[in-house]
């Protein structure tokens, strides 16, 4: 009744093309963005924010890099978490380095050096396809963890294999380090993970996007009708991995403090395809869903059974969680493969819609 | 150019000083290679005949071991032990089947995929549930499966061979041998080689889809005992053995999805070169290479053959 577009006339190809044509999207993204910045640090929990938004939302930004290399370009990686490594660890050289140059700065120059980690185990996609890239992938993630625990520059020599972050300031305010507060840090994980999902719509929704679901619906037709194969698989890389290192920078420096490589083990890249997966491939609405589910899932879990008093050990408790996620995951592939994406249309199609059935 | 020396001459002439380390380090490699051989081997039966990628074939060795062990420490004679295994395992494809694979038929291979890890997850789980986290000794004697080592004199030293790895090597090839009986002769086989084909021809002439992917999941969970009998005698039975699946992934691509004999020649070239990259070149990088020496040697077999070296050859069509 509310949701409707009728009457709401685009004159010029510009409006139409907007990023949100509905006049009540518009509303609905500003009213979202103004609860996220202003109303969530005012009101939620501090255990809230640090437990659940931050690292819903840094995981979020690595599930949009993955989804635009696997749900975009069709090319399907599990070197995720070693790219989101990348990121981490050239963040933290970086800033010993140049300890003065401002931190945000650098959490987005090392998403280059993930990006050009990423080309360079992106270079076999144009021989090999399908499943096969897929272990090709897992070769850069075992190498790179591998270099995560075995090169001790990278790690500057400590001797727990570990990195820990330093105390950086921004306009004066501690930012990361132990003495950040979680508001701060979740204000510029929010505000990093916003533009970044802007750009990545627009880049989707542009020419560059385009290129790529034309090589993911099919390579050989996309080759003949003039897209150079090569440079746009490697771009997709490029940017996956980008998205992946700006990501695993963030979730070390202004979620967890310190890190080392079992961080960004094949597992994290695991728990980032659930999330691509789950929310919906080729939707970034759906890398949000998706990285929702999957990290809160346990949380929300460990929680009933606590709530619930069942006296359990944490071992017990621990595998039934594994059962309990293994099922999840089947039934709703079952429920709908297309992901919790469409779930969201679906019931957004309905609201049009409604009180009329269709 | 004294890395350069290290990388390429040094290990020739320790290779050539010390022929029976050669040897051990070949045999060592080979038996790796077989038991590599034997998972990829269960990921190639379903993948031929589903399509599906199974990622969850290394966790059914553990599985399967640890229901085998597990029924064993709860007082079942050992061979009784066995078959009631391989009928859980039986119940195990059928489960699938049913609720896994028919719910999802025609879906995209990425969901499918998706959906062993879900499968994985409940293995996970429901086998720590059930038989604990603990790492157990698999029941080899028990099993009359032979102890102890030979030592061979050969090439002026010994070299040392585990007699359960042989009796490894022995039932790899036999259990390849039925397979490939099986594949080609039999009427099921016939079936398995046309859904594997194409999945809408073969309805078309009669076969029951449901029919061919639970005796190929059977199969499977039947190789991924042997696997895990063999795995489990030379360490522990326990979730450890997981990563072996992973070290499984480089095998396949290197001998093709689709491919029985390149599982088990990729096995064997994975296994050797593995072992002699660690033995020989590993000092060279700090230890620890095994982890990814696998797919570098996979990864440049692939640059040459995007099929793997027995894999069907992939003729695209607009």
């Amino acid at each position: 009744m509310f949701y409707r577009e009728a009457g709401q006339f685009k004159t010029s190809y510009r409006s139409d093309q907007a990023l949100f044509p509905i006049l009540q999207d518009k509303i609905g993204i500003v009213l979202l963005l103004a609860v996220a910045f202003i109303g969530v640090p005012l009101t939620a929990s501090e255990f809230v924010i640090d437990s659940f938004i931050t690292p819903i939302l840094i995981l979020s930004l690595a599930a949009i890099g993955l989804n635009l290399l696997t749900g975009y370009t069709g090319l399907l990686s599990l070197g995720t978490g070693a790219f989101m490594g990348v990121g981490a660890f050239s963040c933290y050289k970086l800033t010993t380095f140049f300890p003065g140059v401002n931190i945000i700065v650098l959490i987005i120059c090392s998403g280059f050096f993930a990006a050009a980690a990423g080309i360079v185990f992106g270079l076999p996609s144009l021989r090999i396809k399908g499943f096969y890239l897929t272990v090709a992938t897992l070769a850069a993630q075992f190498f790179l963890s591998w270099c995560f625990i075995r090169v001790p520059w990278l790690y500057n020599y400590n001797i727990s294999a570990s990195i820990e972050v330093p105390e950086r300031m921004l306009f004066g305010i501690p930012v990361t380090g132990p003495t950040a507060t979680v508001i701060t840090r979740y204000l510029i994980v929010l505000t990093i993970v916003s533009v970044m999902t802007w750009l990545a719509s627009n880049l989707i929704r542009g020419r560059i996007g385009r290129t790529w679901m034309a090589v993911r619906d099919m390579d050989i037709a996309a080759e003949l009708i003039g897209i150079k194969l090569y440079p746009t698989k490697l771009l997709a890389f490029a940017v996956s991995s980008f998205y992946c290192g700006v990501a695993g920078a963030m979730l070390v420096f202004l979620y967890l403090g310190n890190a080392e490589s079992e961080s960004f083990s094949i597992n994290q890249s695991f728990l980032v395809l659930f999330m691509v997966i789950i929310g919906g491939l080729g939707s970034l609405l759906g890398s949000f869903f998706g990285a929702a589910l999957i990290y809160g899932l346990p949380i929300v879990l460990r929680m009933v059974k606590e709530g619930l008093g069942i006296p359990v050990t944490s071992a017990t408790l621990e595998h039934v969680n594994f059962i309990v996620l293994g099922t999840l995951i089947i039934l709703f592939l079952i429920a709908e493969p297309a992901g919790l994406a469409r779930l969201w249309q679906i019931g957004k199609q309905k609201l049009r819609v409604w009180p009329f059935p269709y | 150019m004294h890395m350069l020396y290290m990388i390429f001459i040094d290990p020739f002439v320790q290779m050539g000083a010390a022929p029976d380390l050669l040897a051990q380090t070949l045999w060592e490699g080979l038996v790796a290679g077989v038991l590599y051989a034997l998972i990829a081997l269960g990921f190639v039966l379903i993948f031929k005949a589903s399509g599906v990628f199974n990622f969850a074939q290394g966790i059914m060795v553990v599985f399967a071991a640890l229901t085998l062990v597990g029924l064993y420490a709860h007082g079942v004679p050992a061979f009784l032990a066995l078959a009631l295994t391989i009928g859980v395992m039986f119940l195990l494809a059928m489960a699938v089947e049913r609720f896994v694979l028919r719910p999802l038929v025609n879906q995209p291979e990425i969901i499918l995929f998706m959906a062993t890890f879900g499968l994985t997850y409940i293995l996970i789980g429901s086998g720590e549930l059930i038989f604990g986290g603990d790492p157990k000794l698999m029941i080899s004697d028990q099993l009359l499966l032979p102890g102890g080592a030979y030592q061979i004199k050969m090439l002026g030293g010994f070299v040392q061979m585990q007699k359960i790895d042989i009796a490894a090597a022995i039932i790899a090839s036999l259990m390849v041998a039925t397979l490939a009986v099986f594949f080609q002769r039999t009427r099921i086989g016939r079936a398995l080689r046309a859904v594997a084909d194409s999945h809408r021809a073969a309805l078309s002439v009669g076969i029951s889809l449901e029919y061919i992917w639970v005796v190929v999941w059977f199969a499977a969970g039947v190789v991924a005992l042997a696997t895990g009998i063999m795995w489990g005698a030379r360490s522990n039975v326990s979730f450890a053995l997981e990563v072996i699946a992973l070290k499984a992934l480089p095998v396949l691509i290197l001998g093709g999805f689709t491919s029985i004999p390149g599982a088990i020649v990729g096995g064997v070239i994975i296994g050797i070169g593995e072992k002699m990259g660690e033995f020989y070149w590993g000092p060279l990088f700090g230890s620890g290479i095994e982890e990814w020496f696998a797919y570098v040697i996979a990864l440049i077999f692939l640059l040459f053959r995007p099929q793997g070296l027995f894999g069907e050859r992939i003729i695209e069509r607009i």
